[in-house]
């Protein structure tokens, strides 16, 4: 399993067609206390970079995008009960939806752990 | 100039501090072509608190105020008795000089008034949530189609022919700019509801049946089979009340299967102003609630571990989503909300029951006399505190001649209508506890008269 | 000497003792505690005389309800109790100044709120024979002619409820107006510093809304919208004087440019108060501006709302106007509503609202204009700008004003928190005020500053309470600014401490529900 990363602060674990997403660490630092987190349908089609997802703050709501284009298999229940997962694990069980690849070659140009560390520590 | 405290030597003294030589300094932005010397011409001057309410006074007189002959006009605006204490409390400055409770710390007063409003209407309603208040009952019913094309990604909507036709027109010309379908006809002057026609017009694709309760011809059609219906389709039921006295007496449309209830709270409290400022009733079921427009009041705790309450959910809103936003509206009807609350509160739901019976018995009274004048048909079977008259002659120019006899009749069709000829000889009477029996008598003398 | 009260007994000073002592009533003196309605009332308690009706006969419909709707009544005294220890709850304009930047929260003069009650206006039924109420039809008329003059403008629709309405209304008519020409331009140019309400209405209107940036001396970057301009570009929104408080020099030049390109103005009147009497923004260029008459005129805020939104129009906007509105037609007054607006009306774009828009607000306006007159509405334009120009030169050494070299300021003055001790931030100095005794400022507002603060002290304000509200600010500015971390923990003072707004909006509760063991004991 391998995990990349979006200069838009998602991150996903592929596992040959099979992904799962969610926002990191430092995203969640940014939008501070998560009250809601807006999943898409299971069977839905999202296109990389096209809005997927949606986490409500208390002042805030951000889109999130799709790194890649697929079809959304499951999306995390437990977040309807407990948003704050997302702050608590983002990137474990805070993670957002899973689903299958339309195009593994979209992989490329994402970045790994290192590159985004060094994104983030840039901005 | 008596509301303005700054006083010659304190513009002196203020000019000087921030460096400018003449108050014109300060506006040396403003383009040339748009600066004026002096007062902006061809308007008068100040003038006295005596003078301007000389003035208004005189302007009030040339008005016939409901109180001062037999009044039976309804339509969407009804004339109730307003305790003295309501009018009382929503003029403390507390109240009515305070704004939007955007620091709760200091607004606890608007708020807790608010989660009991919202707890007040949902009840009444029949439904799980309600909102903070809304523009007034048109708007609020173009909100809910808005909401419910967000809630089933469709756009088709249903509208019966008994929605009052002002409230169809708002949605109409929303419509056009959103691209959703509207599908609405006229009434007729049938004794019931067109409950047959809303249901064979659900298809696949419709999103919601906007039905009134009662309808603008005063008929209380049963919501439960078009509730039914609706849900078959995927659709929702919208039930939209613009007489909120009325579910004093008949079950509460959210009991009756719909799923969002909208409506005008002008009936309580607020009073009849010529149109406004009125009050947009918004309740739905709980599931619904993350795409419900406009504000919502919710209760949490200080850091003292204390109850109180905040404006919440506001991620929905305009001022975060911007363009994304479920509504671009800022605004409630705070005030009106307030004085919806404090009536409600002075009538609680023993109250409440005993003003629709009251409002029930006098409509019955009024139905049964007018029924007798000459050529006058009751058009229906069944009605709360309004119910239509067919006339042997176009009901228009009979209201203006009541009217010059010092009686205010009641709305004619035609005016809400217009152009309509099959619906011109129809008439909507509204009875509440202020029409008495000599109003009633009076009104039946004179419209015998006037179609003599 | 020593005050000895009536009964000649000297009242014992007693120790001095803590803050935290508690009460029985967890009231503190004239702090009143107030529970819920739904607690202290009871379904069979009523503050209303009725008779009992006999229901033997229903014309129903076979829908008469079985019980009462389960809703509290309370007596008469302990309704007029009940709100009025709430109302204790709440500031306002009436308890101190109100800074509330973009708001406008002045005086509102009571003989306001008398001429709207006069039974004339307030118990006039909206369908009423026309003939019946040539007089509420005089003061919509006599108020619009007002605002025309004040603007310039060739007319006004009155419908609009509140200033996003009247956002939405001058859209309408611009949509319109592309469409009557067959043009289907489809983007809505707004300023990054805009209210939220300008792009939300302009999506709402089917538009694409694309941002155009801010100079860094916070105005439009006309060079960036004129290269932006073109056939797809429907029109601009502008506010103005803008959202950092600062009056739009270009402005003319940019109405030109739009108006050069196909396009049409729509300005955000929301700061109107501060050129109102002294500067007609149809002399601008402006096509449409909502005119808040809860901000400039002076009509309650309530709580939020009512508001009141009339549009000004430019002549090329007026024929798309909605219904209903009102004509005078010889000495007679009339409504053009759906049937009559087909002989001479026939572009309007439709109704707005079921009836003629806020009238209650309309006397009050009407009523605070004839006091002002157009002498007096100069002057509370100038008072405005000079109140705010006096409170930014008395604050820029102890806070950032981002724009404070970019010239006088208008109605408002804008600060950010810059400077502030690490973990310190707007919020907490206008938690601060509260404690102080005032509202706070606006915060966080426009976005294009970090940690706006937003400061308009209108009108009404005298020198005295100026001079102490900038005393009241200067001091809590040094706090935050050495990083007093007892400014963290305010209002300590308020009916309520900081609320946690992330439960409120985690697990949403709406509505009162009964505890959970008196549901378990019935």
């Amino acid at each position: 399993m391998t995990r990349y990363f979006t200069d838009e602060h998602e991150w996903i674990d592929v596992d040959g067609a099979q992904a799962t997403v969610g926002i990191t660490d430092y995203a969640q630092g940014q939008l501070g206390d998560i009250v809601f987190v807006e999943l898409p349908a299971i069977g839905a089609t999202v296109t990389k970079g096209g809005e997927a997802a949606v986490v409500e703050s208390v002042k805030a709501a951000s889109d999130v995008y799709a790194p890649v284009s697929g079809t959304v298999t499951a999306a995390n229940d437990a977040l309807g009960d407990d948003p704050a997962l997302v702050n608590s694990a983002p990137e474990a069980d805070g993670w957002f939806f899973k689903l299958t690849l339309a195009d593994a070659g979209e992989l490329e140009g994402l970045m790994d752990a290192a590159a985004y560390q060094a994104f983030v520590a840039a901005l | 100039m008596r509301y303005l405290p700054l006083t010659p030597s304190d513009r002196v003294e203020m000019l000087a501090k921030v460096g400018a030589g003449s108050i014109d300094d300060l506006f040396i932005d403003v383009p040339d072509v748009a600066q004026h010397e002096g007062p902006i011409a061809g308007l008068p001057l100040h003038a006295s608190e005596m003078a301007v309410e000389r003035h208004m006074t005189k302007l009030s007189r040339q008005n016939l105020s409901a109180a001062e002959v037999p009044f039976f006009l309804g339509a969407g605006a009804y004339r109730h008795h307003v305790p003295a204490s309501v009018d009382h409390l929503i003029q403390r400055g507390e109240f009515l000089t305070a704004y939007t409770p955007y620091q709760p710390e200091i607004a606890q007063g608007t708020l807790q008034m608010l989660f009991e409003f919202q707890t007040q209407v949902a009840r009444l309603f029949g439904c799980d949530v309600a909102n903070a208040s809304m523009y007034d009952g048109s708007t609020a019913c173009w909100e809910a189609i808005s909401m419910a094309r967000r809630v089933t990604k469709k756009a088709r909507a249903v509208l019966s022919n008994g929605l009052h036709p002002h409230y169809v027109s708002v949605a109409q010309t929303m419509a056009r700019f959103t691209g959703d379908a509207l599908v609405s006809d006229v009434p007729d002057l049938s004794a019931e509801a067109d409950t047959d026609r809303v249901i064979a017009a659900i298809d696949d694709k419709t999103s919601c049946v906007v039905v009134q309760y009662p309808d603008i011809l005063g008929r209380i059609p049963d919501l439960r089979p078009i509730a039914d219906a609706a849900h078959a389709k995927g659709a929702l039921l919208i039930a939209v009340v613009t007489e909120p006295v009325a579910l004093g007496l008949i079950r509460s449309p959210g009991e009756l299967g719909a799923d969002i209830v909208v409506g005008e709270g002008q009936s309580l409290g607020v009073g009849l102003q010529f149109g406004g400022p009125y009050l947009g009733l918004f309740a739905c079921k709980e599931k619904f609630v993350r795409q419900m427009p406009g504000r919502l009041c919710g209760e949490t705790v200080d850091a003292e571990g204390k109850r109180g309450f905040v404006l919440t959910l506001s991620t929905r809103e305009q001022h975060i989503r911007r363009e994304k936003a479920t509504s671009n509206i800022c605004t409630n009807s705070g005030l009106c909300a307030l004085a919806f609350n404090i009536h409600l509160t002075l009538l609680g739901g023993g109250g409440l029951a005993k003003l629709a019976k009251l409002n029930h018995a006098r409509a019955i009274a009024a139905a049964t006399r007018l029924a007798q004048v000459p050529g006058v048909r009751l058009i229906n079977s069944n009605f709360f505190n309004e119910f239509t008259l067919e006339l042997p002659k176009e009901a228009r120019p009979v209201i203006r001649l009541l009217a010059d006899r010092e009686i205010l009749g009641g709305v004619s069709l035609g005016r809400l209508y217009p152009g309509n000829d099959q619906l011109g000889q129809g008439l909507v009477v509204a009875v509440t506890e202020t029409v008495s029996d000599e109003d009633i008598e009076a009104f039946a003398a004179a419209l015998q008269e006037v179609l003599a | 000497m020593t005050t000895i009260n009536q009964s000649g007994w000297r009242p014992e000073m007693g120790e001095r003792c803590s803050d935290n002592v508690s009460t029985f009533t967890g009231n503190r003196a004239l702090m009143l505690e107030e529970p819920l309605l739904f607690e202290i009332g009871r379904i069979d308690a009523t503050g209303v005389d009725l008779p009992d009706t006999d229901m033997d006969d229903n014309r129903l419909g076979g829908l008469m309800r079985a019980s009462p709707v389960d809703l509290p009544g309370l007596s008469e005294p302990e309704t007029v109790r009940h709100y009025t220890r709430l109302s204790r709850q709440n500031y306002a304009i009436d308890l101190g100044l109100f800074p509330l930047g973009s708001c406008t929260m002045k005086h509102n003069p009571r003989l306001n709120e008398k001429m709207a009650r006069l039974p004339g206006f307030a118990d006039l039924h909206p369908l009423q024979p026309v003939q019946t109420t040539q007089g509420a039809l005089a003061v919509i008329h006599e108020l619009a002619e007002w605002l025309k003059t004040l603007t310039g403008m060739a007319a006004v629709a009155m419908s609009p409820k509140a200033g996003a309405h009247g956002e939405l209304c001058g859209l309408l008519a611009i949509r319109a107006a592309h469409d009557a020409a067959g043009s289907d331009r489809s983007v809505i140019l707004v300023p990054e510093s805009a209210h939220g309400t300008n792009p939300a209405t302009a999506a709402f209107c089917g538009y694409k809304v694309e941002n155009i940036p801010a100079t860094a001396e916070g105005r439009v970057d006309l060079a960036a919208l004129m290269t932006r301009l073109g056939p797809d570009v429907a029109g601009v929104m502008i506010t103005n004087p803008n959202t950092c408080g600062l009056f739009e020099r270009d402005m003319k030049k940019i109405s030109d440019a739009v108006h050069n390109a196909g396009g049409y103005v729509y300005c955000d009147g929301a700061n109107f108060n501060a050129i109102v009497g002294r500067v007609r923004p149809g002399d601008l260029g402006i096509d449409a501006m909502h005119i808040n008459l809860h901000k400039t005129f002076s009509t309650p805020h309530g709580g939020g709302g009512p508001g009141s939104g009339p549009v000004v129009l430019s002549a090329a906007l007026a024929p798309f106007a909605p219904l209903p509105f009102v004509e005078k037609q010889g000495d007679h007054f009339v409504l053009i509503e759906e049937e009559t607006a087909e002989d001479h009306h026939a572009e309007t774009f439709g109704r707005m609202v079921a009836f003629h828009g806020q009238m209650g607000m309309f006397t009050r306006a009407l009523t605070y204009i004839l006091s002002h007159g157009a002498d007096g509405l100069r002057q509370v334009a100038e008072d405005a700008v000079l109140n705010a120009n006096y409170v930014l030169r008395s604050l820029d050494d102890v806070l950032v004003a981002p724009f404070g070299a970019s010239g006088p300021c208008m109605h408002e003055a804008l600060f950010s928190d810059d400077g502030f001790a690490e973990g310190f931030s707007t919020i907490d100095l206008a938690k601060g005020l509260i404690d102080e005794g005032y509202h706070p400022m606006t915060v966080y507002f426009p976005l294009v500053v970090h940690g706006a603060m937003l400061m308009e002290p209108t009108e009404t304000e005298s020198k005295a309470a100026l001079d102490q509200y900038i005393g009241a600010v200067r001091s809590l500015a040094e706090r935050a600014r050495v990083g007093d971390p007892a400014l963290k923990a305010a209002p300590i003072f308020a009916p309520r401490r900081r609320l946690d707004e992330t439960l409120a909006a985690r697990k949403p509760v709406l509505n009162w529900q009964p505890p959970v063991d008196a549901m378990a004991a019935e």
